[in-house]
């Protein structure tokens, strides 16, 4: 490894922090917007044109509010918790492959950070990490409320992930690889969505539970437990989970585009290498979107019925799928 | 001065089960400070786990004293203060205190008066339901709706803007009649909304009755047997969820509700799922009878002109001394109805509201009891509530459509 190399990861790790960053701002000013869409409003449009300068007042806002800390609360955990649910979003960035090799002032760049061969293992890895934030978070706020809210996330994680896992196996066995680079390529002709409509729509809701957007949202249920796990926190530590579920969002849409919707693939992009970033920003918008619409339209999940739900009914219909697909591949010869 | 009353925790033991004093359960305070207990209704929540043993309303926070208020108000006075009991229901609450006043005066009420009053009942009743749906359904999570309704409703409130020139407080309905006839332009406004929500209701239902999920969050949850039911006075929509068709409307007409065609929906379940279809079949009805109300609208007075208990009219008085004499002494002193008491009761949209009052002789009534059904239909919430999860508590609060300021009066 020389020291160019690593420069060069410095400078792509940077840049990709730069850009979830804006992506987490602009997800929100996207979800503020849309969804006023859908609920017959305006949304926000005081600050700046049409409202475009709306995240960076929540930002500065969030900055300096106090960051108030529950008497009895345990404050080394109170403060680690939201550390530990923003970085692994954060991480989850690295694998996803955000376009090819692209010509770059005279040479060709990569544009993914790292091209791990077990890519999707590592991103179930890091992405279940999170959890441990939420439930330290509800631990440590001293609060019945926040108390309950963790456990529920981990309830719901453990209902999930298995059949998250699972879905995942269908694009890996055809593409034949674990890396999410390989298995982008491997959608150069037909995307994966066609071959695994099943397992796409058991990755889909598992992702929804993954990153607690409604009508998963119990750990957060605002009607039920007042906030949940972060009832009890304000200021910055409040907008790092904030910053957690909307970069999971985002990342989310991109691991869903990467493995189902061609990921960078799309017209054109053989010979303009620089379209595949662009079909990448797009898919996601789409992804992003249908998550908002969701959040508009349906009612929260009881926590119960989603541990039945993950279980009898997303765990079986993944397992179907691995079947299904393992003997197609084995009757089609690949 | 009143001394602060000390209270023991001895006291207060047999609020709980005796695993909480093990340290079994979890006690749990919800409100009065929640975002799913409409108001500030404060509920003691013992839980095992996320499953509700047992639930404790503590009612009183919104307390502010109208019936004893209206005591030392003059009748015309006192009415003012019905418009706040029920603040999603003030027409009819009106509408109660009126037909009491008007019992016990024995004052007649014109026709058209009577037509008008069961026009904005009925509206009312419908903007009630509405703020229910909508809120009902952000309880459950699903955000969107409550906009919708909020939409709606504001085309019914800009009706009331447009009688009265209030748009919730309005006392448009007044002992004896109405304040003054409607505007030029009300049957139109009316009609229009006719016309328009039957297709807006469509868009809900489209939305909520067949969602899998509002029907797994709902259906089963919050049970409440036609026996309990009764038992606990519950009336409105949660009696009719539960199987019996009591409808004040039918089963004591008032303001001529007997000459109009409607049915009472009933549901058998008596859960979550049956109060949504009820409230919105009621919604269909109401505008079933507004649609006739407008139809054979008649023309006439809107007041009474009984001497003795209305305000003599506006042009009178610029052409005769004694009207004017009349309208002075009517607005300072007031009318005394004769000794005794009277009792009406209305179907409010949560169910039998009803206005006692006994009468001294004085122009200010001697005691004046509003009876309102939210504060019956609470005291069922421990029945309904207890073995269900916490988000199916919130479920249930929010189907019992209560409005504190109806409880604590």
């Amino acid at each position: 490894m020389t020291a160019s190399m690593f420069g060069i990861w410095a400078i792509k790790a940077a840049i990709l922090i730069v850009i979830l960053l804006t992506g987490f701002a602009y997800a929100t000013y996207y979800e503020r917007k849309a969804i006023a869409r859908i609920q017959v409003r305006i949304g926000p449009n005081r600050a700046g044109p049409k409202g475009l300068l709306q995240p960076v007042a929540d930002g500065v806002k969030l900055i300096f509010k106090e960051e108030f800390i529950p008497a009895r609360a345990d404050k080394v955990l109170f403060t680690l918790a939201p550390i530990l649910t923003v970085i692994p979003a954060f991480l989850l960035g690295a694998v996803v492959p955000w376009g090819g090799e692209v010509p770059f002032f005279g040479g060709t760049a990569r544009l993914y950070l790292a091209d791990i061969n077990v890519a999707t293992l590592y991103v179930m890895a890091v992405g279940s990490l999170a959890v441990y934030g939420i439930v330290l978070a509800g631990w440590s706020s001293n609060n019945k409320y926040s108390l309950l809210g963790g456990l529920r996330s981990a309830a719901q994680m453990i209902s999930y992930e298995l059949a998250m896992g699972l879905a995942l196996v269908g694009p890996i066995l055809i593409a034949g690889s674990m890396s999410l680079v390989k298995i982008v390529e491997a959608q150069k002709s037909v995307w994966f969505i066609v071959y695994q409509p099943l397992a796409f729509i058991v990755f889909l809701m598992a992702a929804f539970a993954e990153v607690n957007r409604p009508p998963f949202d119990l750990p957060e249920a605002e009607q039920e437990l007042t906030g949940g796990y972060h009832t009890e926190y304000s200021g910055m530590r409040f907008a790092l989970f904030f910053m957690a579920e909307y970069i999971k969002v985002v990342v989310m849409s991109a691991i869903i585009a990467a493995l189902f919707l061609g990921g960078y693939y799309g017209p054109g992009v053989e010979t303009y290498p620089w379209l595949g970033p662009v079909y990448m920003f797009l898919k996601i918008l789409v992804m992003v979107f249908f998550a908002i619409w969701t959040r508009a339209t349906l009612p929260r999940f009881r926590y119960d019925r989603l541990m039945a739900f993950g279980w009898k009914v997303l765990f079986p219909l993944a397992l179907l799928n691995v079947f299904l697909t393992a003997i197609g591949i084995v009757l089609l010869g690949g | 001065m009143l001394e602060p009353i000390e209270v023991s925790a001895e006291e207060l033991q047999h609020l709980v089960s005796d695993r909480a004093l093990k340290g079994e359960t979890v006690l749990l305070n919800m409100g009065p400070q929640h975002p799913s207990t409409h108001g500030v209704l404060r509920l003691l929540v013992e839980l095992d786990g996320e499953i509700v043993v047992n639930v404790v309303p503590d009612i009183g926070f919104l307390h502010t004293g109208v019936e004893k208020n209206m005591e030392a108000k003059r009748y015309w006075q006192a009415e003012v203060m019905t418009d706040r009991l029920d603040y999603l229901n003030p027409v009819g609450n009106n509408l109660a205190y009126c037909l009491a006043v008007e019992a016990l005066t024995g004052l007649e009420v014109p026709p058209r008066a009577q037509a008008i009053r069961v026009i904005l009942a009925e509206l009312q009743r419908i903007s009630s339901h509405l703020v229910w749906l909508g809120t009902h359904l952000l309880d459950l999570g699903a955000s969107s709706l409550f906009l919708y309704t909020f939409r709606e409703r504001e085309y019914i409130l800009d009706i009331f803007e447009m009688v009265s020139g209030a748009r919730m407080m309005t006392t448009y309905i007044r002992p004896g009649g109405l304040w003054r006839d409607v505007p030029e332009g009300f049957t139109e406004a009316v009609l229009n909304f006719v016309r328009m929500f039957p297709r807006r209701l469509k868009q809900y239902e489209a939305l909520v009755t067949k969602n899998p999920i509002y029907k797994d969050r709902t259906r089963q949850i919050g049970v409440l047997s036609k026996e309990d039911a009764m038992r606990w006075g519950v009336t409105g929509p949660m009696l009719r969820a539960s199987g019996v068709a009591y409808d004040t409307r039918k089963a004591r007409p008032y303001c001529g509700y007997d000459r109009y065609d409607f049915d009472i929906p009933v549901e058998e379940t008596g859960d979550v799922y049956a109060r949504y279809l009820v409230r919105v079949e009621e919604m269909r009805q109401s505008l079933r009878i507004i649609a006739q109300a407008v139809d054979n609208l008649p023309s006439g007075p809107v007041r009474s002109d009984d001497r003795r208990y209305m305000p003599p009219a506006r042009e009178e008085i610029g052409r005769n001394m004694e009207a004017l004499i009349r309208h002075f002494k009517f607005w300072t002193e007031g009318f005394a109805p004769p000794k005794g008491s009277a009792y009406a009761a209305v179907e409010s949209p949560r169910g039998t509201l009803a206005a006692f009052i006994e009468s001294d002789g004085t122009p200010r009534p001697y005691r004046v009891h509003m009876r309102t059904p939210s504060f019956a239909n609470l005291q069922a919430l421990p029945v309904m509530a207890k073995g269900a999860l916490i988000a199916d508590l919130v479920a249930i609060v929010g189907s019992v459509d209560i409005v504190l300021g109806d409880v604590d009066r």
